[in-house]
């Protein structure tokens, strides 16, 4: 073990081993879990069998990893359309949690695991926190919500595994969340970057401080680097992406170490993929595409190239903190995140970018697509704070403009700017909603 | 020789005035008098409220966004010409004014007070009263409304 595994202060953790594992043993490891997951998954889940059987592929197919890009994709839609249970691979008795999505449109989906995935779930989080610096005598305010969510508890239990203290609040209350904060020594808080935004936000309106609080691992949504340099400037903090989905375990999958310069995915467990999202093919580390994963260790809901739409791409050089575990760019927008409004596709991710531009700051804020007289409209609606606030009905309209003229630069739309009052947008306590389409189909 | 005003941001929905004014009262505070701006999408209340700093604690926790500025407070001769008289001053002091509404006391003796939002107030107030313009200082405007 060399001192360079040590990001922590009070000591490199022994669960973060598998970390820096050569690579050609890395890669042997995830070949063996690979070929037993395809058979796993062969035998016991009709829908991927069925596909296999299409192609003409048997369960014994793999004889390298680039042979994965021969397999079928799994898609969200196969999730719901065999909703509740039909992926699973375990059988009841084995299943040991469930937890499921909120599901934007009609029915969710079902995750299951077994009490071994659930301590793979588990030692994943521990390799996480631990790479952000985290360790026993941290005091962690996990502020995602706790319930079928899969961000709370698996946070939950990561932190106590770890050795830190955790502080199980869950979502919402910002009062109580602030004065936890500072009473409670709270040195790493757990939630949504966009939550984040307004913690600091509320603290900075009631004229408190966030007392010992030095660490903040964001995930569930994604965001910009704008916004992380907003959140660390405003907190003074240091703010870590964290990468995860319930469709493969819920968060845990990746994490950006003390450089925050991509995540590391967690190899041994997760098999990572950059594909076309088009055509779907495979493209080499370092081209931009969408990620698809394979769980390579999951008993009770093995995912076999599972579309994640997150686009992003593969970082081939090795990062300077000595993981082995391959990086992937944070991801700043979702394949699907993205809409069209007459014929230029936008993602939300670039008005992120105009409002920071524009003001400095991350004002809370909702895209709003409309149609009237078939002509597509897009308004952004944008929270008034202390900071962008004139008392002169020239200073806001100034502010209106300038916001239009920051979106109409990077977009390249002249879009309706609509100022809101301070607390009026709606704001969840899981993933922000950044697009409201109002379009009729 | 300024006097401190609240300005809140309101969207142009119905019910939206009546949120500070009702956190406002249900505090104690009084409003010494207001003005309303509004463009057909948004409008700026502002007021002045001898406690301002509580005011504002009070307007913030009821969630509403406050702006803080100083503004001039000017006697104006109550006659015809009073206020062109007073206007002409400020215009050879070089200042433009962005906004003005009268202060609630109304006539007393022969006079009218009016705010004005200028440019940099704290340096404009020594200016005018030098130049004989009746500028009042906060504290003797609220002892002036307490009679």
């Amino acid at each position: 073990m060399s001192s360079t595994w040590n990001d922590a202060p009070g000591g490199f953790h022994p669960v973060s081993a598998p970390d820096y594992l050569p690579r050609a043993q890395l890669e042997a490891l995830q070949l063996g879990r690979l070929q037993a997951i395809v058979r796993r998954a062969y035998q016991r889940v009709p829908l991927f069998r069925e596909r296999m059987e299409a192609r003409r592929l048997g369960p014994d197919s793999l004889r390298a990893l680039p042979d994965l890009g021969a397999l079928p994709f799994t898609v969200k839609a196969d999730l719901r359309d065999t909703y509740p249970f039909g992926l699973f691979a375990s059988p009841m008795e084995e299943v040991v949690r469930l937890h499921a999505s909120s599901g934007t449109t009609g029915k969710p989906i079902v995750v299951a695991y077994t009490e071994a995935d659930l301590q793979v779930w588990t030692s994943v989080m521990v390799r996480a926190f631990a790479a952000c610096g985290l360790h026993r005598g941290d005091v962690i305010q996990n502020a995602y919500g706790y319930g079928l969510f899969t961000g709370g508890l698996g946070a939950h239990y990561g932190a106590e595994a770890l050795g830190a203290t955790v502080i199980p609040i869950s979502g919402g209350n910002t009062e109580r969340q602030l004065m936890v904060l500072q009473d409670f020594g709270v040195t790493a808080i757990c939630c949504t970057p966009s939550y984040m935004v307004h913690l600091v936000e509320r603290a900075r309106e009631s004229g408190i401080g966030l007392g010992k609080l030095a660490v903040g691992v964001f995930g569930a949504e994604p965001w910009s680097e704008g916004m992380r340099r907003h959140i660390q400037d405003a907190a003074g903090i240091r703010a870590h992406d964290i990468y995860g989905l319930s469709e493969i375990v819920g968060p845990g999958v990746g994490i950006e170490c003390l450089h925050r310069d991509g995540l590391h995915l967690f190899e041994d467990h997760f098999y990572p993929e950059i594909v076309d999202p088009e055509t779907g093919a495979v493209l080499p580390d370092g081209s931009e595409g969408e990620l698809v994963l394979t769980t390579l260790s999951k008993q009770a809901m093995p995912m076999i190239r599972y579309r994640t739409r997150d686009v992003t791409a593969i970082l081939p050089e090795p990062c300077r903190c000595g993981r082995t575990l391959r990086r992937i760019r944070r991801i700043g927008r979702r394949a699907d995140d993205m809409f069209i409004i007459r014929g230029v596709n936008v993602f939300p991710s670039q008005v992120e970018a105009a409002l920071l531009q524009a003001e400095g700051t991350l004002p809370h804020y909702q895209i709003v697509l409309t149609r009237a007289h078939g002509l597509d409209e897009m308004e952004v609606q944008v929270e008034v704070t202390g900071a962008l606030f004139s008392d002169r009905i020239g200073g806001l309209e100034a502010l209106q403009a300038k916001i239009a003229d920051a979106v109409e630069h990077v977009v390249g739309l002249r879009v309706k700017i609509h100022l809101a009052a301070p607390h009026t947008l709606p704001r969840s306590e899981g993933k922000a909603r950044r697009v409201v389409d109002r379009r009729d189909p | 020789m300024t006097v401190r005003q609240l300005s809140l941001f309101l969207e142009n929905r119905p019910g939206q005035l009546r949120v500070p004014c009702r956190a406002l009262g249900e505090a104690g505070l009084d409003v010494l008098t207001m003005s309303l701006a509004d463009t057909r999408e948004f409008g700026i209340l502002r007021l002045v409220v001898e406690d301002w700093a509580r005011a504002r604690a009070v307007l913030e926790a009821a969630g509403q966004v406050v702006n803080v500025t100083d503004l001039l407070a000017i006697d104006v001769p109550a006659r015809p010409g009073g206020l062109a008289e007073v206007l002409g001053a400020l215009e050879r002091a070089g200042l433009g004014i962005e906004y003005m509404y009268p202060f609630t006391t109304g006539d007393r003796e022969g006079r009218a007070t009016l705010l004005f939002r200028v440019e940099d107030p704290a340096s404009a107030a020594p200016r005018l009263a030098a130049a004989g313009v009746p500028v009042v200082a906060a504290a003797e405007l609220f002892r002036r409304r307490r009679g």
